[in-house]
């Protein structure tokens, strides 16, 4: 009985040791079977997914049943870039000017912030400074704008806070402004902390270097400090226009009536009319492929 | 390098920008003690009711349910494909490798409506029915990359050779990843999972694209938002969201070494990816 145990172990091992080395003989095979199993879901459903809904935005749906008739057309680009009717093309365009007015808020806002934790903060404060930028990135973005409909509404804080200055009311409630506002609010964390991580890397004794050979703080921050920094400006407006142009909830809840962004209508129309809505939301993938092509094109991101 | 009147105005400048990004979150935690069901500031009267309330909300919890088993199984399908693509992308060389690396990375790259909308189409193209499948499906796509990042940034310090000398020791594959691999990587895979798992929990956007009739957390919160109903209720979710988002978080970040690349995931998964 225990003799037999023994061996049926001893061979347990003995396939389990055989196993090992031939995937240690044939590194390929463990290739195959480590690499297969993520890159066939991804591509069976992702890449699938990004393909399905370009060869969507190329047909056209029945508008009585909003079923999808496979006819090749360009009927749907030519509804969004239509100059006769340009709703579409003036949301695109609202949407594009957002997207940049948030993310130079953003770089405004964070520099100083990232330039304070690199190079003045000590270690506690530093790291102190990380975790209260860290935690609002991470709290639930709803909730985050959410927050903000309070603030802004009639008898909310800010208007409290105005009125004790013997300030009038703000009347930001459901205007662009307070979109802009908010959307500055959620993605700011995402500009920091790249911009952070540039500034972090910059070596304290280029910055003496500069000192010593007469430059003043203004023209070490100019030559030397923005254009190793930039990198890090540009991965953090990727973000703040990428999410910025595919976001439709701060315009639901902060924004007005003429607050629609892009992905309002891709959303409003995906049941309905989701032929349109597929090629709609081509124009964001088409937006950021330039972005991330200009980028590239400045140099963004061979120094990161 | 700076006068000292740079510093200070920088120390100011930096005092207020983490002001604003406080006062928001301070202001709702304020909101879910306050008594009256009216939002109006400054709050006259406090109460915690509205927790109670919320409590027994049946709605409020099946919402709850569905985002956890949502949360779950999404976190589980990132953990293994994650773990899988970051062991094959660093310890091998081959083909394609960056373009791997750069599909993995795309769902959290581009905006949410994208992820959304592509799914969508495949769905209705599939002929597929929405279902909480359909939710799991769309939350693992982006989650995956937050486990790769982790487990990838893992990888990167630690030496390949320990696994060789363990080899060499007379231990079987699966010996070395027991009492080799394992606990390198054991730190990293709970930082990974509890920050896919913060992510699926939060996500709104991809959620309204491929989920039926089912409500996820956020999505409950979005419905009462839009028609303004419930809000106190609300205000007590949003505290609660806050509480339970910060700890993950707070964890994952004692876990890492270097706790800045693991944490920050979602905005150095870019960072990292280009260099």
């Amino acid at each position: 009985m225990a003799v037999d145990a023994a061996r049926e172990a001893g061979s347990f091992r003995g396939a389990r040791l055989r196993l090992s080395s031939v995937l240690w003989r044939r590194p390929w095979l463990k290739l195959v079977v480590l690499l297969v199993p993520p890159v066939a879901a991804f591509v069976a459903v992702y890449a699938a997914s990004l393909g399905a809904m370009l060869v969507s935005s190329f047909w056209t749906s029945d508008s009585f049943t909003a079923a999808i008739v496979h006819t090749w057309t360009l009927d749907q680009y030519r509804a969004i870039f239509s100059l006769s009717d340009p709703t579409y093309l003036r949301i695109a365009g609202r949407t594009i000017g957002m997207a940049a007015a948030v993310t130079v808020t953003d770089a405004i806002l964070a520099f100083p912030l990232a330039f304070f934790m690199a190079k003045i903060a000590g270690r506690r404060t530093r790291s102190l400074l990380f975790v209260m930028v860290l935690l609002p990135l991470w709290s639930s973005y709803l909730v985050r704008i959410y927050s903000w409909t309070t603030i802004l509404s009639k008898s909310g804080p800010l208007n409290w806070f105005l009125n004790g200055l013997g300030l009038p009311d703000a009347q930001l409630q459901f205007t662009n402004k307070a979109m802009w506002i908010v959307f500055s609010y959620v993605w700011l964390p995402f500009m920091i902390l790249p911009i952070y991580a540039a500034l972090e890397r910059i070596p304290g004794s280029l910055l003496e270097a500069s000192r010593d050979l007469g430059a003043r703080g203004s023209r070490t921050f100019r030559s030397v400090i923005l254009p190793l920094a930039f990198p890090g400006v540009v991965a953090g407006s990727i973000f703040t226009f990428s999410l910025t142009l595919g976001d439709y909830i701060t315009p639901l809840l902060v924004g007005g009536p003429g607050s629609s962004l892009i992905g309002n209508i891709v959303s409003e129309q995906s049941a309905s009319n989701l032929t349109f809505a597929a090629a709609y939301a081509m124009v964001p993938v088409g937006v950021m492929a330039l972005y991330i092509a200009l980028a590239r094109r400045l140099g963004a991101f061979e120094a990161l | 390098m700076e006068s000292h009147a740079t510093k200070i105005g920088l120390g100011v400048w930096t005092a207020l920008v983490v002001a604003f990004l406080w006062i928001p979150l301070v202001i709702i935690a304020l909101y879910a003690f306050n008594a009256s069901p009216i939002q109006s500031w400054p709050i006259t009267s406090w109460s915690t009711k509205w927790f109670g309330v919320a409590w027994h909300d049946d709605f409020l919890r099946s919402s709850l349910r569905l985002s956890i088993e949502v949360g779950l199984a999404a976190t589980a399908i990132a953990l293994v494909l994650g773990t899988m693509a970051s062991f094959a992308i660093q310890r091998f060389a081959f083909f394609g490798r960056d373009s791997i690396s750069f599909l993995l990375l795309l769902p959290i790259a581009l905006p949410g409506i994208i992820t959304g909308m592509a799914l969508n189409s495949f769905f209705s193209f599939a002929g597929v029915a929405f279902s909480i499948w359909t939710i799991v499906i769309g939350h693992a796509t982006f989650c995956v990359v937050v486990v790769y990042n982790n487990v990838l940034a893992r990888l990167r310090r630690t030496s390949p050779s320990l696994v060789e000398a363990s080899m060499d020791l007379g231990a079987d594959g699966w010996q070395t990843f027991r009492y080799v691999t394992w606990p390198t990587l054991s730190t990293a895979l709970v930082a990974g999972g509890l920050l896919a798992f913060a992510l699926s929990f939060d996500e709104v956007i991809v959620t309204t694209f491929t989920a039926g009739a089912q409500t996820t957390l956020p999505i409950f919160i979005l419905d009462n938002l839009r028609q303004g109903q419930q809000l106190p209720v609300v205000n007590v979710v949003a505290f609660a969201i806050i509480l339970f988002t910060v700890i993950p978080v707070w964890v994952s970040q004692r876990l890492t070494v270097g706790g800045e690349t693991a944490a920050g995931g979602r905005v150095t998964a870019v960072a990292t990816q280009t260099e």
